[in-house]
């Protein structure tokens, strides 16, 4: 008998953001052989895929933790105070390119950048203005900061110091995820091998004497934003964590005294099932490889905790209100998906740095999803789904697949010495973009509905005197300062970079001596050489 | 004789991260046809002007999303004439505002192109737009 007709389907193409085929139902001949205890166990327990906290929402909302910085240090202090009246519960820091590259305000490269993309940041002047009337004991502060990030922590504790608020109060995350730098991000001053020594350095540091604090933010946030999948983002991010965990166990730390206290920060793109079986996935395979290869024995180690932030690279400079409802719909699956911590992001910045009015409704919207829309009242809501259990397993599935190739390259820093990482994303951009350019993908506003005359909006200007300011600013304070002083820590800081002692206690001294960014990303820069990227594209 | 292909360099200027754009933009000129040298990241103005003259580029094409377009686009220009390298057109493309765009055009900056566009019209642009030196 013949097969009775299929009802004609639309033409796109039913595949998820990361090309995965999607079925037409999803049923229990699904998953053949699906374990409940095996696959999801009870939140807070091993494999964590229902998330890592027993109670989850009901026991406490996630962080919303809004990503802020521009103009000079008392120009992003007003927007922290401005956030923290408005009910934000968490600080997030973004330095300018000169920070994050290890130049100070006045370096001839800073030239036109200083206080643009983030804050400017040179010494300790800057940052105790950065910080001025925060009280570090009480709020947790992120900063976006990688491989000048063993300054931006020596800094941050000189200012607690000064505050008086013991170090084992102080609690933050720093980025300081250098392998997703050589991958995605892109800020980096010398080669992955001593780039990752640095981070092992503050992994140490940390667990000995700020126990609080996340030294490492394990990133795919940037993975995705430059182009890959969610599949790959979640394969080299996890892949990247393995890398510093290597590298810490090869040291000799006890992979129970540092694990705790790794974190994860991962990006929420446009598909909504996909995302949330992204962050149920990572949580699942991150604690499978914390018990099974690294040996773990205390549950916190298994435990992949993650700030999330809605996919900038989604957003459109076309009709930006429209950004507002992406937002929206990312937010949701990020809380769906379990997420510690959570930016969303604002209409208007495929223009320029948020205003204030922007950064309010992409506040108010988490606001409205934690307290308005109900989704926060039970845990993992979603689980159980034919639909997202598939999937999960999918990414997973495919997640295990790349990290398998990469342990057979030797591992994440041979992988990107090779450029793979690198050429995977490249290439998963431009097969995006070839779709976009042909409709296949549809981003409305842009190849869909798409409005002839749109009106201008309003957005945030960085007057050009801020960078004539922090330049003259810098320039005195430096020449304020005891030289001698200064010349006796950066050669203390050689000698701790040529050898093998822990660069933070001789960093937390030269801070507080003054020492400047731009000094110690001069001495890491003779002392490691400067990293140059293989041309691929 | 054939016409010698066109030969475009697409610089990423500045201390950003940011080259999803211009390794997409290089890649499908490269599909295009044309001869294009990319310069990777972090390049200062000098850097790039120096590999445009070197190549012998008929074009440049800037990315810069790090709001320093203003001073990295007029630097640019103002080291190709004193080089004596006026005829090497200058494009780009990025996070730019549109009263900024009016004035880089004014300066002398052939286009510019702003999130959304698609990667045929900056083909059609450098096989309209760019010619070729004899």
């Amino acid at each position: 008998m013949a097969e009775p007709e299929r009802p004609a389907e639309r033409p796109v193409r039913f595949e998820s953001l990361s090309g995965i085929p999607l079925d037409p139902l999803y049923s229990p001949a699904s998953l053949p052989g699906w374990s409940y205890d095996e696959k999801l166990g009870r939140p807070g327990e091993y494999p964590f895929t229902r998330g890592v906290y027993p109670t989850m929402y009901r026991g406490r909302l996630w962080t919303m933790r809004m990503f802020a910085g521009f103009g000079r240090p008392e120009d992003t202090n007003a927007r922290f105070k401005y956030l923290l009246a408005q009910g934000q519960t968490g600080l997030s820091t973004a330095f300018d390119m000169p920070a994050l590259m290890g130049y100070d305000a006045d370096h001839p490269r800073s030239r036109g950048e200083v206080g643009k993309e983030g804050v400017s940041i040179s010494t300790l002047d800057d940052f105790e203005r950065l910080f001025a009337d925060i009280p570090l004991g009480d709020v947790t502060t992120s900063m976006t900061i990688n491989c000048t990030a063993s300054v931006a922590l020596a800094m941050y504790l000189a200012i607690a110091e000064k505050q008086g608020v013991a170090w084992d109060r102080v609690g933050g995350t720093m980025q300081n995820d250098m392998l997703k730098e050589f991958i995605a991000q892109k800020e980096w001053i010398c080669p992955p091998d001593p780039a990752v020594r640095i981070v092992v350095d503050m992994i140490e540091f940390t667990a000995k004497h700020v126990p609080r604090f996340n030294p490492v933010s394990i990133s795919g946030y940037h993975i995705r934003e430059a182009g890959a999948t969610a599949v790959q983002e979640l394969a080299f991010t996890l892949a990247d964590g393995l890398g510093y965990v290597e590298a810490a166990v090869t040291r000799g730390l006890d992979i129970d005294s540092f694990a705790p206290r790794l974190s994860f920060f991962f990006d929420i793109h446009n598909d909504f099932f996909e995302e949330i079986a992204k962050l149920r996935a990572a949580r699942r395979v991150w604690a499978r490889f914390m018990k099974e290869r690294f040996g773990a024995k205390k549950p916190e180690s298994m435990r992949l905790r993650t700030h999330t932030q809605t996919a900038g690279v989604s957003a459109t400079a076309q009709q930006p209100l429209n950004n507002i409802a992406r937002v929206a719909l990312q937010a949701l699956a990020a809380v769906l998906g379990g997420a510690q911590s959570l930016h969303t992001n604002s209409y208007d910045e495929t223009w320029a740095l948020p205003t204030e009015d922007a950064v309010t409704v992409a506040l108010r919207t988490q606001q409205i999803i934690a307290d308005e829309s109900g989704v926060a009242l039970t845990i993992d809501p979603l689980g159980g789904s034919y639909y997202l259990e598939t999937l999960t397993d999918k990414m997973e599935a495919g997640a295990l697949a790349y990290i398998g190739k990469i342990d057979a390259m030797g591992g994440m820093v041979r992988a990107i010495d090779a450029g793979y990482p690198q050429r995977e994303i490249a290439d998963a951009a431009y097969h995006n973009q070839l779709l976009e350019d042909r409709k296949e993908k549809v981003v409305v506003g842009v190849n869909k509905y798409v409005m002839d005359e749109e009106r201008p909006i309003n957005y945030l200007k960085i007057d050009a005197a801020v960078e004539h300011d922090q330049v003259q600013r810098v320039q005195r304070f430096k020449a304020a300062r005891d030289m001698r002083r200064v010349e006796r820590r950066l050669k203390q800081l050689a000698d701790a970079c040529r050898g093998r002692d822990n660069v933070m206690p001789v960093l937390v001294d030269a801070v507080k001596d003054y020492v400047s960014l731009g000094e110690v990303s001069d001495v890491y820069r003779q002392a490691f050489g400067l990293y140059r990227e293989p041309i691929i594209f | 004789m054939a016409e010698r292909s066109i030969r475009v360099v697409v610089a990423k200027p500045g201390l950003d991260g940011h080259d999803r754009g211009a390794k997409i933009v290089a890649r499908a000129l490269r599909d295009a046809g044309f001869e294009v040298i990319y310069t990777g990241l972090h390049q200062t103005p000098e850097q790039i002007v120096a590999t445009a003259v070197q190549e012998d580029a008929d074009a440049i094409g800037l990315s810069v999303l790090s709001g320093a377009h203003n001073y990295l686009f007029k630097r640019v220009l103002d080291l190709l004439a004193e080089q004596g390298a006026g005829d090497i057109a200058v494009f780009g493309g990025g996070i730019i505002p549109p009263e900024d765009i009016a004035a880089l055009k004014a300066m002398g900056v052939k286009e510019l192109f702003t999130p959304g566009t698609s990667t045929q019209d900056i083909v059609r642009f450098v096989r309209e737009h760019i010619r070729a030196a004899v």
